[in-house]
């Protein structure tokens, strides 16, 4: 319950802040809350994950970004009427739609009856690995992972492709 | 009172939601693309939380099958949140480098910079 | 850096054991929480640390950046070889029973993938980070 008023206030801070290393900064203590929020919603494999690639390689990228860009931002000047109305329309049809969830913890959701029970089961005596998201991942669903693996590639080779070569003497 | 009860139980949902908001304000209403950059790792995170609170049983463990426990959490929404996580990382770097290429074109970062150098047609 | 005896001798003798942790993470992850995407994130964190403590020459030299670069299709030609292995044998693609027998099969089937996840990931976070710090030499 602290945690996610942590983040909330983490948000926030976000919005306000002028200076962009700040900014980074906060996305960091952002990532590692939610990775804790992860571990007390029994996920442990995300946990992990979202706390190595979102804590520890999207922040490298940000600062080695700040290094080459300048690291502050100007006054918004633009009226924030229309973007606040927006978001709140945004948010107020999500919560229109949370409504009718079942309750948080529930071992009768609909969620729980078709496929999930199966794996649970079968994962042992099908392929041997007790940790049922690896067996998942990358037995019963690994044609996903397979186009996961090519996302990853292609943004390496899009990084490359933009980045790669000295900096133009001309350009700042 | 019955609201504040609603709120109580739902309260991982009302966070969500506030970060799914805020995530979207940022992206909207701020011109430096670093920190649209950031609202959208914001929005794509608070997407995890929506994904995986409904997936936890109160009293379950984590989906690793082990004799001493009988109830687990659903699988099936961490595997998807898994690959949604790399995704948002190859996103925010690619982004990155987008930006790092339009500094050395136009010298700024903020949007409404570069469009007074560069009017739209 | 020069000064900062305390930073370079700490980081000398930590950084066999983040490799460390990074192939424990990637084997045990049939056991406990892992895989391959995590093990790769804390193979490359491992070089992006030397990067940063002993600049990027010395880093260079233990991943140089051509290897690094050869890493990101490699590993996708594993996963994708895994699957057309079972194509080859008259079965469906990723069909892990042509590999062995009943469980094991599928075992070893995983264990291929995942280290082709690992190695793929490895090298893009690493020549990702090449990318970055050579825009700004």
């Amino acid at each position: 319950m602290t945690l996610l008023t942590m983040l909330a206030v983490v948000v926030i801070a976000i919005l306000r802040q002028r200076s962009l290393f700040g900014v980074v900064i906060l996305s960091g203590i952002y990532s590692f809350l939610i990775a804790s929020v992860l571990i007390a919603l029994d996920a442990v494999d995300v946990a992990l994950t979202e706390a190595s690639v979102g804590a520890g390689m999207s922040l490298v990228l940000l600062l080695s970004t700040l290094h080459l860009v300048k690291t502050s931002e100007i006054k918004p000047w633009r009226s924030n009427l229309l973007p606040l109305a927006t978001a709140f329309v945004v948010g107020a049809a999500v919560v229109w739609a949370t409504l009718s969830l079942p309750p948080f913890g529930s071992p009768d959701a609909p969620i729980h009856k078709h496929v999930g029970p199966r794996y649970l089961q079968k994962s042992i005596e099908e392929t041997g690995v007790p940790n049922v998201v690896t067996s998942v991942l990358a037995d019963y669903r690994s044609f996903d992972t397979l186009g996961e693996t090519t996302v990853i590639f292609t943004a390496g080779i899009g990084v490359m492709l933009l980045l790669r070569g000295r900096r133009k003497r001309g350009a700042k | 009172m019955e609201a504040v009860h609603t709120l109580i139980n739902h309260y991982n949902y009302v966070i969500t939601i506030f970060l799914m908001v805020g995530g979207l304000y940022i992206v909207i209403a701020r011109g430096n693309m670093v920190k649209k950059l950031v609202g959208l790792s914001i929005f794509q995170t608070s997407v995890y939380l929506l994904f995986i609170s409904p997936a936890k049983i109160l009293g379950g463990t984590a989906p690793i099958l082990d004799p001493a426990y009988s109830v687990y959490s659903n699988p099936l929404p961490h595997v998807l949140i898994l690959t949604a996580i790399v995704v948002g990382v190859a996103t925010i770097a690619l982004g990155l480098a987008l930006t790092v290429r339009i500094n050395e074109a136009y010298g700024t970062i903020d949007e409404d910079e570069v469009l007074e150098k560069d009017p739209e047609p | 850096m020069k000064f900062d005896l305390i930073l370079r001798i700490g980081t000398k003798l930590i950084l066999p054991f983040i490799l460390l942790f990074a192939l424990y993470v990637q084997f045990h992850g049939d056991y406990g929480p892992g895989g391959g995407f995590q093990a790769g994130v804390i193979a490359a964190a491992m070089v992006i640390l030397m990067s940063l403590t002993f600049g990027i020459n010395t880093a260079q030299r233990v991943a140089p950046r051509a290897m690094v670069e050869r890493m990101v299709p490699l590993g996708v030609l594993i996963y994708a070889g895994t699957g057309v292995a079972g194509l080859l044998m008259g079965r469906n693609f990723l069909d892990y029973s042509v590999l062995g027998h009943g469980a094991h099969a599928r075992e070893l089937g995983i264990f291929l993938v995942e280290a082709g996840v690992l190695v793929t990931v490895a090298g893009t976070m690493c020549s990702l980070y090449y990318a970055f710090v050579e825009r700004g030499r």
